[in-house]
């Protein structure tokens, strides 16, 4: 009795185990595995999420705002001296001037090695000579600050009435320009090596070959290996940007949706880059020379670092042809300027014109074995 | 039974130079271990990717499960399973997470623990690819060739570089396979996989067969089940000619100055050698006496061994 009733559940158990797979099975699974390889790698993690940040950092205090430096001059010793010292000490700009009054050969040689800014030699009865080099911007500056102190302090009357507002707002500043610029090459970098770095690999390890021995779907496997680089583009987005606005109060104007389908854009077109420069490539050292050579124009022309527009105009239609360009500039205008998607679309176009190409001619010649 | 693998005049040509399958014939019935030996470079995965369908041949025809890899690819890749010469799988996936993986891709993929248990990998299963020794990688290459629960199983040099008790363990594990009704194909370089483990098999050399049949049928086709080896001092041997007409000598050859005698009766056989070498006033320096293999069938038919140093 107890033995028949025991072997219904059985039954049941067994017929439930040999469950039958769903149309996107194998392709969750991809997904699965590639994010699960991923996290399993941690020069990867750091490659993909730590080195832009560090980036940012180091960029971020390298290139920070700070107020104008103290201007150093030197007043020479003699008549006039004292009086000198005494204008700019009771003028307006007391406070961005540090005058040290010296002899003359120890003025004249502090300011040869660049400890001073400026030489001021006042000959008595109000007459002074300024000693400054026209080559050096800051012996430039402290020439014009000591005038128009020791004029002002002298009782001079500026004949216009002139006011002057600080700006050096969030938006303006370099950080606020690199953060978008660091987004757009992390996410032509991690796609590019994401995808064509994992494809080489696999097949130089035949595994894709041992893929196309199954039922497996290849339009399915390719589609996972791009969905698993949209999922960490979502964290890359939001590790940077997060980071920005906690580590340099950056602002972001424009919406977090807009961000990310541009992000997404050109996360896809990246990837069908990768995809193309992988299609054939037996060896990972093969591929990843051709990957540098893709990536090597698009980090020194599409404004990362520096803005793409201080190359001649000549070439300015190539350069903003390139995807990472339009990335850059759709992420810029809409995280520091909050333009809307609608004023992206030729960027967007642009990026979408690469994917589409990229792809087409990738899985034209792509190679499974 | 109807073949589940047909091929005939079977080609492969390399850029249109390297002719590594030159018109080769196979038939195979369901339910029969069936073996290419061979040689590297004699063609077997050559030969073995085109019936898999991962090469396109030159010219001639493949049917397997009567259905062509034109017309039925997908369906075919449903039923049969393959494990290739080498693939690395990703190491830092755990056996559990691959054979998972590969289970994803079929329609009606068996339970992975029931396959785990069946491959001896459950002690393994929650283990990284890459601290598998090199037969339990072997064994999990099987493994998610059988996931699939194929007809027909695929295996390219299933056990080269494996351990003996690896080499046994597979043996096994390919015996259940076809006792469950499974057909085979495997390539090897190994004549006592050849010899424990197929039904037939079919010698390959440059690209096409030299010969066909059971292990046995092939032994028995040199002329006789035990080899007489042996060489004389100062290596005047003489012609073939001479021990051949020696009683119960089927065939002679000479191995690189060792001389082999395929003997029906070595108890006739050995007292003549000894009285020839006598009368020739020669001396023996050497005299063994042993089962034939299926490696003296291939250095009979090639003058050369199947591996090569």
């Amino acid at each position: 009795m107890s033995v028949a009733q025991q072997i219904p559940p059985q039954q049941e158990l067994q017929r439930g185990s040999t469950r039958r797979n769903g149309r996107w099975t194998g392709f969750l699974h991809v997904l699965d595995v590639r994010m699960k390889e991923l996290r399993r790698e941690p020069e990867v993690v750091f490659w993909v999420f730590g080195f832009p940040i560090l980036l940012a950092l180091g960029l971020g205090i390298a290139f920070r705002n700070k107020p104008a430096d103290v201007a150093s001059v030197v007043i020479v010793s003699g008549s006039g001296s004292q009086e000198a010292v005494a204008l700019i000490q009771g003028s307006g700009g007391r406070n961005s001037i540090h005058a040290d009054v010296l002899d003359e050969p120890s003025a004249l040689r502090g300011f040869r090695l660049g400890k001073y800014a400026l030489v001021v030699q006042p000959n008595g009865r109000g007459r002074y000579e300024y000693r400054y080099d026209p080559a050096r911007p800051e012996s430039v500056l402290a020439r014009a600050l000591v005038d128009e102190s020791l004029q002002s302090a002298a009782g001079r009357r500026d004949p216009l009435a002139t006011t002057a507002v600080t700006s050096s707002e969030p938006g303006s500043r370099y950080i606020d320009f690199l953060i978008p610029g660091l987004l757009g090459m992390n996410l032509m970098n991690a796609a590019m090596w994401g995808i064509g770095f994992a494809i080489v690999d696999m097949r130089q390890r035949k595994l894709l070959k041992r893929f196309v021995a199954t039922p497996m779907r290849r339009s399915d496997f390719l589609l996972a290996l791009l969905s698993s680089r949209l999922l960490l583009m979502l964290i890359e987005v939001a590790l940077l940007l997060g980071f920005g606005v906690f580590a340099f109060h950056m602002r972001i104007l424009g919406s977090l949706w807009s961000i990310l389908l541009i992000g997404s854009i050109g996360a896809i077109s990246f990837g069908g880059l990768g995809l193309l420069t992988a299609s054939r490539a037996q060896k990972i050292e093969s591929a990843s020379g051709l990957m540098n050579l893709v990536m090597m124009p698009m980090w020194i022309f599409s404004g990362v670092f520096f803005s793409g527009e201080r190359f001649p105009a000549a070439v300015q239609p190539l350069i903003k042809a390139l995807p990472l360009t339009a990335l850059n500039d759709a992420l810029r205008a809409t995280i520091l300027e909050g333009s809307s998607l609608a004023s992206q679309s030729p960027r967007i176009l642009v990026m979408g014109a690469w994917a589409v190409i990229t792809f087409a001619l990738a899985l034209r010649w792509f190679r499974w074995t | 039974m109807p073949a589940v693998i047909e091929c005939r005049d079977l080609r492969k040509t390399y850029d249109g130079k390297v002719e590594a399958v030159r018109g080769l014939n196979l038939e195979i019935p369901g339910g029969e271990c069936f073996g290419l030996l061979g040689p590297n470079g004699a063609g077997k995965t050559t030969t073995i990717e085109i019936l898999e369908g991962l090469l396109e041949p030159s010219s001639g025809e493949v049917t397997i499960l009567g259905q062509t890899w034109k017309s039925h690819a997908r369906e075919l890749r449903e039923q049969i399973g393959i494990s290739l010469q080498e693939t690395r799988l990703s190491e830092k996936l755990t056996v559990r997470e691959t054979v998972k993986l590969f289970a994803s891709f079929y329609s009606e993929p068996r339970p992975t623990n029931e396959v785990l248990a069946a491959l001896q990998l459950e002690e393994k299963a929650d283990s990284w690819v890459g601290k598998l020794s090199g037969g339990q990688k072997q064994r999990l290459a099987v493994a998610t060739a059988l996931v699939g629960s194929p007809k027909l199983l695929f295996l390219d040099e299933p056990t080269t570089g494996l351990d003996p008790q690896s080499r046994r363990q597979l043996w096994e594990i390919i015996r259940d396979f076809q006792r469950s009704g499974g057909t085979v194909l495997l390539t090897t370089h190994y004549m006592d996989e050849a010899e424990r483990l197929c039904d037939r098999l079919a010698i390959v050399d440059h690209g096409q067969i030299i010969a066909e049949g059971s292990p046995a049928d092939l032994i028995e086709r040199l002329g006789g089940h035990h080899m007489v080896e042996f060489s004389l001092a100062g290596g005047s041997h003489g012609t073939s000619d001479r021990w051949k007409s020696l009683p119960g000598v089927d065939s002679v050859y000479n191995d690189d100055g060792l001389i082999c005698l395929a003997v029906r009766e070595p108890h006739r056989t050995i007292p003549a050698l000894l009285d020839a070498v006598d009368k020739q006033s020669a001396q023996l320096e050497h005299l063994t006496t042993r089962q034939a293999s299926l490696e003296d069938v291939f250095v009979r038919l090639t003058g050369r061994h199947l591996r090569e140093e």
